[in-house]
This record gives C-alpha cells, sequence and structure tokens, in this order.
C-alpha cells in the first residue's frame, strides 16, 4: 500500500468577485449559443445536458482549473475527465473559448475527418484526457489518475464530471467505493444531477435517490450545489477542497435544456440537436432574452 | 455421349429476391433494427414467455413497440449492461425467453464475461439483440460503433451468432430466435438499409443461401453490406465478365461448412464481406474453415485492423472500404491471385480506401470551414449558420 496521505496542498481560496461573475455568467451564455449554432450544423448530437452544464464548465475553465490552453498536457495541469462523454458539445465549446483550438472547428463537429468526435476521443486530441462515451469508464479513470498523484504526492487535482442516469452503472458505483476507501481527497466529482435520462426521468427509469444518502454511506464528502447558479458551484468546489481526508462528490442540481424554454425539463432533447429553420430560430431567441424575460432589441 | 450442363449463372431466382433488386428508385430503405422491433411484437405474441429486456434505449432498440404490446413482459433495465445479462439468466432459468436489449457496442460489448458464465457456460435461453452494430451509427464515432462482436461471440462455446442482412431477415432471426433453444446473439443497424429479400426468401439458422449463381469465385457476405455483394458482382459480370457466386452467410455460428467448402471447390477463391473486423468476424470464420479442408485463395473486405470514426455511415463504410468498389477490387485481387499471378504486397481494396478515406475527410473538412462565421473566425457572415 502506497504512502497516499501527502497530496496537493489544500487551494487558495477561489475568490469570485462579482465582477468576474458578471462576465462568466455572460460567457456561459456565449456558450449555449455557440452549443446551439454548432449542433445544428452538426444535424445531431445531444442538446439538454451540455445546455445544462454550460455554467458549471465555464466555471471550470475560466475559474477553477489550474491549467494552459497552449500547453494542453503539462504535466502538472488539473485533469478534467467528462465521464458522460455524449455531453462533450458544451466542452468543445468551452474549450475553443478558453483558446485549446480555433472556434472554426466547430463548424466541423461529428463530420468526418474532425478532430471534434461525436464522442470525445483522445487520440484525436489529447487535451481530451479520455476518450468516453461508454458510460461510468471516465469515473474510472479519474480515481485510476487521482491515485497516481496520490502516490507521486503530485500538485494537481482531478475532477470528473458524471451524468446522474450514468450512475445506472455499475462501474460507476465500483469507483466510487474504491474512492470512497481510499479517500482520494484530490479527486472531486461533479454529479450534473439533472433528472432526465434518455427513457424518462431518473426516477422513473431506475431510481436514484436517496442519492446524497448512499453517495455519503460509500465514505463520499458529498456537498449539494445549485449547478446553474456559477457562485453556487465554485463555492462548493471551495468546500471540496477544503476537505483533506475523503474523495468529494458535488451534487449540482442543474435544469435540462437550461436557457431555452421549450427544452428545460424535457427528456426527450437528451440526444436530438433542435432542426435547422424555425426550430432552432426559437431555441437562439429563447436562450438571447432568457427565454422572454427580456426583449431584444435587434428583434 | 453425355452432354456437359451449362454453368447457371445470374441471380438465384429460388431465393425469391426483390424484383427491382437493382432499381434505386423502386428498392425501399428500411433499417434492420425495424425488423426487431417487429419481430419481437410477433413472437411475444406466439410466445407468452416471451419477455424484453432494455438498458434505456427502448425506442433506438426499437424494443418500444413490445413495450407498449406487452407492458408487462416489458423490462427497464436502466444503464446496466452487465446485470441485464446476467438478470436475463436468471429469467432464462425460470421458463422466461428473455430477449436483452441495447447497443451492441455495450451488449455483448461491456457485458461480455456475464454472456460467457450466465448465458453460454450455463446453456441459458437468453437472446442477445445487438442494435446499433457495424458503422451505422455514424457521426456517433469510434465508441459506440461495434465492429468486434463477432469475433468476441463466435469464440464463445454454446452460442449462436446471426448476421441478417435486411429487414425482413431481422424480423426472421428475432422470431427464429424466440423458437430455438439455448444462447443466441444477432446483431442489426440504426441506418437505413436495401430491403431486397421477401417473405419468400429461404431463412434457416445454420443454412447460408446461395443469392447468385457464379463460376469464377464466390463473395461470401454477411449483414446489409450482402448487398453490396450483389452489386459488386453484378458490376463485375456486366463490365468484365466475370461470374461471381454470392453468398448470404447469415449464419456466422454454426457456420454452413458444406456450402462454403462446395464453393471453395467449384470456384477456388473466395472474397469475404463484413461490417466489423475481417480478425475473427465472418471473416475469420470462413478463413479457419478452409484452412482445414480446402485452401484456396481468400480477400477479406471489413474493418482492417483499425477503428471506425465520426461520419456520416455511407462516408464511414466507403472510407473503411467496405462498399461495392471496393469489393470488385478485392475480386479481381482474388481472381489474379487464383491464376497464380503475382499481386501487390498490401491489396488495392485497402490501399484505395485509405486514399479515398484522405480525400473525403478533406474535402468535407474544406466545405465546413468554409462556411465559418465571423464570430467563429470565418468570413461569411454569422446569418448564414444553419441555426439562422
Amino acid at each position: 500500500m502506497p504512502n497516499l496521505t501527502l497530496g496537493p496542498k489544500v487551494r487558495q481560496p477561489l475568490h469570485l468577485h462579482d465582477r468576474k461573475l458578471k462576465t462568466l455568467e455572460k460567457k456561459a451564455g456565449d456558450i449555449r449559443e455557440d452549443i446551439i449554432d454548432m449542433l445544428v450544423e452538426a444535424g445531431s448530437g445531444h442538446s439538454a445536458g451540455p445546455l445544462g452544464m454550460a455554467d458549471i464548465f465555464t466555471a471550470l475553465y475560466f475559474h477553477v482549473l489550474v491549467h494552459d490552453p497552449k500547453k494542453p498536457i503539462w504535466k502538472d495541469r488539473d485533469r478534467l475527465i467528462l465521464s458522460n462523454g455524449h455531453i462533450t458539445p458544451v466542452r468543445y465549446v468551452t474549450m475553443a473559448h478558453a483558446g485549446y483550438f480555433p472556434k472554426k472547428l466547430l463548424m466541423t463537429l461529428r463530420k468526418l475527418g474532425s478532430p471534434l468526435q461525436g464522442h470525445p476521443e483522445r487520440e484525436y486530441m489529447e487535451a481530451l484526457e479520455t476518450t468516453s462515451g461508454p458510460l461510468g469508464e471516465g469515473m474510472a479513470q479519474a480515481v485510476g489518475m487521482a491515485y497516481a498523484g496520490l502516490m507521486d504526492q503530485s500538485p494537481w487535482r482531478v475532477y470528473c464530471v458524471t451524468g446522474d442516469g450514468e450512475l445506472n452503472e455499475g462501474i460507476a458505483w465500483e469507483s466510487l467505493m474504491f474512492a470512497g476507501a481510499n479517500k482520494l481527497y484530490n479527486l472531486t466529482f461533479i454529479v450534473d444531477r439533472n433528472n432526465i435520462q434518455i427513457d424518462g426521468t431518473t426516477e422513473d427509469v431506475m431510481p436514484l435517490e436517496p442519492l446524497q444518502e448512499k453517495l455519503e454511506a460509500f465514505g463520499l464528502n458529498v456537498i449539494r450545489c445549485a449547478g446553474n447558479s456559477i457562485r453556487d458551484f465554485v463555492t462548493a468546489v471551495e468546500r471540496a477542497h477544503g476537505v483533506s481526508e475523503k474523495c468529494s462528490v458535488i451534487l449540482a442540481d442543474t435544469i435540462p435544456g437550461y436557457g431555452i424554454d421549450f427544452m428545460e425539463y424535457d427528456f426527450t432533447w437528451h440526444g436530438k440537436p433542435p432542426a435547422p429553420g424555425k426550430e432552432a430560430q426559437d431555441a437562439l431567441t429563447s436562450l438571447r432574452t432568457l427565454s422572454g424575460k427580456i426583449i431584444s432589441e435587434h428583434e | 455421349m453425355a452432354k456437359t450442363k451449362a454453368p447457371r449463372l445470374g441471380i438465384n431466382k429460388d431465393v425469391r429476391l426483390v424484383r427491382h433488386l437493382f432499381d434505386p428508385t423502386k428498392l425501399k430503405q428500411i433499417p434492420t433494427r425495424n425488423g426487431y422491433g417487429e419481430g419481437v411484437v410477433e413472437a411475444g405474441q406466439n410466445n407468452k414467455n416471451v419477455v424484453v429486456l432494455c438498458c434505456d434505449l427502448t425506442e433506438s432498440t426499437r424494443s418500444l413497440a413490445f413495450k407498449e404490446a406487452f407492458p408487462d413482459r416489458f423490462i427497464q433495465m436502466g444503464i446496466a449492461e452487465q446485470s441485464l445479462a446476467s438478470i436475463g439468466a436468471g429469467l432464462a432459468m425460470a421458463g422466461k425467453v428473455p430477449f436483452i436489449s441495447s447497443y451492441a457496442a455495450f451488449s455483448p460489448g461491456r457485458n461480455w464475461e456475464q454472456i460467457k458464465t450466465t448465458i453460454a457456460l450455463q446453456n441459458s435461453n437468453v437472446k442477445i439483440a445487438g442494435a446499433h452494430a457495424g458503422l451505422s451509427v455514424g457521426p456517433d464515432g469510434a465508441t459506440h460503433q461495434m465492429l468486434e462482436d463477432i469475433a468476441i461471440m463466435r469464440a464463445v462455446p454454446n452460442m449462436t451468432v446471426v448476421v441478417p442482412c435486411d429487414y425482413l431477415e431481422t424480423k426472421k432471426a428475432t422470431l427464429e430466435g424466440a423458437k430455438r433453444k439455448g444462447p443466441y446473439y444477432f446483431r442489426f443497424a440504426r441506418a437505413g438499409s436495401p430491403a431486397f429479400t421477401t417473405a419468400n426468401t429461404p431463412f434457416k439458422v445454420g443454412r447460408a443461401e446461395t443469392y447468385r449463381h457464379g463460376t469464377d469465385l464466390t463473395i461470401i457476405a454477411a449483414g446489409p453490406l450482402v448487398y453490396e455483394a450483389l452489386l459488386a458482382a453484378e458490376l463485375l459480370s456486366t463490365d468484365h465478365g466475370i461470374e461471381c457466386r454470392v453468398i448470404n452467410c447469415h449464419t456466422i455460428k454454426p457456420l454452413d461448412v458444406k456450402l462454403i467448402v462446395q464453393a471453395a471447390k467449384e470456384t477456388g477463391a473466395i472474397v469475404t464481406v463484413e461490417e466489423a473486423q475481417v480478425a475473427g468476424g465472418l471473416a475469420g470464420a470462413v478463413c479457419e474453415t478452409l484452412a482445414l479442408t480446402t485452401p484456396v485463395p481468400v480477400e477479406r473486405i471489413g474493418a482492417q485492423d483499425r477503428f471506425g470514426e465520426s461520419g456520416a455511415p455511407r462516408q464511414v463504410q466507403e472510407g473503411l472500404g467496405v462498399t461495392a468498389p471496393f469489393i470488385a477490387l478485392a475480386a479481381d485481387r482474388v481472381l489474379q491471385r487464383k491464376l497464380g499471378k503475382r499481386v501487390p504486397a498490401i491489396p488495392a481494396h485497402i490501399t484505395a480506401a485509405q486514399n479515398l478515406l484522405q480525400i473525403s475527410r478533406d474535402n468535407i473538412m474544406k466545405e465546413a470551414l468554409s462556411r465559418t462565421p465571423k464570430k467563429w473566425g470565418g468570413k461569411k457572415p454569422d446569418s448564414s449558420l444553419k441555426s439562422r
């Protein structure tokens, strides 16, 4: 058994000032718009999950992660593992905004020859860290990386984004059991708790609740947050950083399809993009007017 | 002196394929998964013990029709392929006839060990329905394209492996699976493909069918690519006077050894065609059989030890070299070898596919990038996006 007692030091607080928060919120809005534009160009892909996770990905790439888009595989970078690979549109768009690759590549999603494969593939872009899509497997790989990080007393942390439907998989719980047993405090799981999967709501398909209690019973530090509030999420990450004897799980309550009135909470938008034309325009209008709460000046 | 009978050539009339076989305007394109959806409902009507289990993919695997017809016999598993296999085995041991359905990439991709132990080793009566097999999920990419299923399933004792060629044959394979006892794997695809067999086309598990008569070489194909094999045979006949026999080898295991050996003896050259890894797939099964009985030159069409990638299904099929023109190239090579001529070390059907793939990639990327809007660093107005 290696010595896992020394690892990354507790990070400095992630001060999020109001002015920065405003920039991040605007950025998340732009990212949502680009997700729609990109998916409609591709003609296939997942909508609900990426829209719901845009705030968290913005917070991760523009505030939380220690990373360098110019040196994507710098050895001391924080690792962000996307286990539910099907929501990769949000990762691609956020990475383009962060400067990992030119935005023009967003035109090529899911097309022959594109580095932006339908599900993320490390062979096409190392900054993606892992190839994913088949569910639960990113969680196990994140555990492996975190364990290695502690073995070497490395300064970096691991963040692993997973879906809630993904927690149906056996390997998810095998990984969580291991993370709890080995107190992988340099690892933070972020569960996209949007309550939907392909066939319906998670509680109809295969109930997960009481999820928090289940995770706590595995020896994990569970933090609940509002996943569409950047402030709330960043606070949750700070609380995860503050615990040095347990692996943390942030249960982020998100709204699937967030920002587009006709997609929000609707599981049928799990795996398809809006159709070109009116549907896509309605989606963009809904985003720009905050679901009709403000009237756009450019209408 | 007895007259020598002229060999039969052309499409085998006895197998009753559609009349408009080569008329693209009349040929219907139907996804093979629809055949599963219809077949499993009919199986449910015939046998009240038929149950369907599905992993959160009810609509896309086409299990939905069964769920609607027999809600009490449909079991939602959640996203859990390992227990899908083993719970299915438990149901079978208690007298049910479970059809366990998910994407082939995950079942049998993920739960192979559970299938081996709880289904095959115990010889339990479970039907494994592998949806979205082959390259037909196109844009989803390599993680969701299943090319290794034939190899991993035919290696398992007690397992039957069936790869139906079109919508109607998938329906027949589903019904046949419900009737037979024991482990049964069959795979089908997401995208539409030519519906070219009829209700009168024979289908019997374990018996391959000759769809086209020929004497120069034999193309042994499985799955929707059987149609591509027929196209290639037609092309070779009209353009080059080469007569290919075409065999629909829908059952990979147990293999129809008799018909394959007969074809090898009579035509002396074989091309195998499948939408799967040639290593261990139909090609593997045919080569093993011929090496033990009638060694003749063989060329293999399929995935050549590489993964698929994102792209429209047809583009990916062409890029991997599994469509009619590549089958024709393989046929040419196998004929050269049959005649004892020297051939290049790397087959032309492989190099041609690699070249085409690179050209297609470049063209498709160039076209997409040429429409880049201003906001993403291009020259076109943002309003030119398809979403605007």
